[in-house]
């Protein structure tokens, strides 16, 4: 049974997003990291990319598999979590605790679409 | 799970286990349990075992079983001694691959053994009655009434010697095999595997399989996955059919002409292999070595520099043994030399790279 954290909002393609005022951190849900299996390699869009709701924005790569990351929310990325560089492992240990990437919406209304942790937890099954 | 799906004789010791379970060659297998890299360095630095149960066992037997196995075989099973192994493929009379396979040289005169891959038993079956018009032998698909076991790695004689209790295994060198008798039943332990490293196959009863499962579990074998099976074979620069090898791609152009004896009297296929050879052939399997830790995928294109498209990637991994993203690829034969730069598409970005051997780890064969 994989672990859903309350108070953070969800796509259907398992990014997570946590909202800090206009600044939406995201990343991936412990049932995506389950999933895939050890992660070995993440695949992250540069400081000040624009990213648009709907599109990939960078990938995780597995052993076996690659997934793409898709944004929940449109935006500027502002920071991003250079320690997975080395250490992409991290996202298995704690999926809610190793952050991907950190956006400046441009449109929070976006954050609308998303799904609460009780409506997720009937898609991460 | 999909009830189509077949299962193996060790199905529900994977379950009870918490493997992950994936629908493979028509067989609900597991993938893997602790998961890939540790099932993978349990391999190459210890031992783990795998269910390979779904492989296919054909046993080719009667006065012409010889002279028939070389003429659907590539390699040269003529004066092969009882207990040993040629690998080798059968081909379509173009040289494209029906399939690879073991031959194993059974104790009773014109007795062999044909161990084939899982999504190829019917297939397989069905090719080598067709082909055996004109020959006096009988052909008997036993696939479904045999477990088998792969134990693989430095420690796998122990295991198999010691907790299976097979000192029988001890002795052998690498591709030969012998039989045992357990309550009755035959037993057959090879020295053989698909990892890089030394190991055997071993080929039961479904009930003996199970305990032999049980008692390496008991003894803390590593149960092992086909997720890492694809790892440790793709790093000893062993093909899989499907991948470098299919319908479409013979074992010229793959790099295995080694196993295809040019000079035995016909089999199906020799002539497409003499003209491959003193044509050339139009692409090669190479292995690509990247800079970067990008993974390369099956079907992703190979380019060059300018971005012209000159082949595909048949598997490619982060490597868990030499930490680096290596892949086979099948490129256009003008730039399949060792050292060639090419590049890798990976999503949205090409990834620069380099022909390398394409056996990519140092195995360790019993010798």
């Amino acid at each position: 049974m994989s672990k859903i954290e309350e108070g953070l909002l969800y796509k259907e393609s398992h990014e997570w997003v946590k909202v800090d005022g206009n600044v939406a951190i995201i990343g991936v849900s412990d049932f995506a990291q389950s999933e895939m299996g050890d992660i070995t390699y993440v695949d992250m869009p540069d400081i000040d990319d624009e990213i648009a709701a709907g599109d990939d924005f960078g990938a995780l790569e597995s052993v076996k598999t690659s997934s793409e990351l898709v944004a929940p929310v449109s935006g500027k990325v502002i920071a991003r979590n250079d320690e997975l560089e080395d250490k992409p492992e991290l996202i298995n240990e704690d999926a809610y605790a190793a952050w991907i990437i950190k956006v400046e919406m441009s449109d929070k209304s976006e954050l609308d679409a998303l799904l609460n942790a009780a409506a997720y937890a009937e898609i991460a099954k | 799970m999909d009830n189509s799906l077949k299962t193996t004789c060790l199905h529900d010791l994977h379950v009870e286990l918490g493997a992950k379970m994936s629908p493979f060659a028509g067989f609900d297998m597991p993938i893997q349990y602790s998961g890939i890299i540790d099932e993978h360095n349990a391999v190459r630095h210890a031992v783990g075992v795998f269910d390979v149960s779904h492989m296919g066992e054909i046993f080719i037997s009667g006065p012409d079983a010889e002279s028939f196995v070389n003429h659907i075989f590539t390699n040269d099973v003529r004066g092969m001694a009882p207990g040993s192994i040629l690998y080798g493929m059968m081909l379509y009379p173009d040289g494209g691959t029906v399939d690879d396979l073991l031959v194993y040289k059974e104790k009773e005169d014109r007795h062999f053994l044909l161990v084939v891959n899982a999504s190829n038993i019917e297939k397989d079956y069905t090719w080598m009655l067709e082909q055996a018009e004109g020959f006096d032998v009988r052909i008997d698909n036993r696939s479904a009434e045999w477990g088998q076991i792969a134990v693989q790695g430095p420690e796998a004689e122990k295991a198999v010697c010691e907790v299976l209790g097979l000192p029988e295994a001890a002795p052998l060198g690498f591709y030969t095999f012998c039989d045992c008798v357990r309550d009755g039943k035959r037993v057959i332990v090879s020295r053989t595997g698909y990892t890089g490293e030394d190991g055997f196959e071993i080929y039961a009863s479904p009930e003996q399989t199970q305990a032999y499962w049980r008692a390496l579990m008991a003894a803390g074998v590593k149960p092992c996955g086909l997720g890492c099976r694809d790892t440790l074979r793709f790093e000893a620069g062993l093909p899989l059919y499907g991948d470098e090898l299919t319908a479409d791609i013979s074992p010229v152009m793959a790099g295995l002409g080694m196993f295809c004896k040019l000079d035995k009297p016909g089999f199906i296929g020799r002539e497409a292999l003499v003209a491959q050879k003193a044509e050339g052939v139009a692409r090669k399997l190479v292995g690509i070595e990247l800079a970067d830790k990008a993974v390369p995928r099956h079907g992703y294109p190979v380019e060059l520099e300018d971005g012209t498209e000159v082949g595909v990637v048949t598997t490619g991994y982060h490597s868990i043994s030499l930490e680096k993203s290596i892949c086979f690829a099948l490129v256009d034969s003008a730039h399949a030399a060792l050292g060639t730069p090419l590049r890798i598409r990976i999503r949205k970005n090409t990834f620069p790279g380099v022909v390398v051997k394409k056996r990519f780890y140092q195995t360790n064969y019993k010798k």
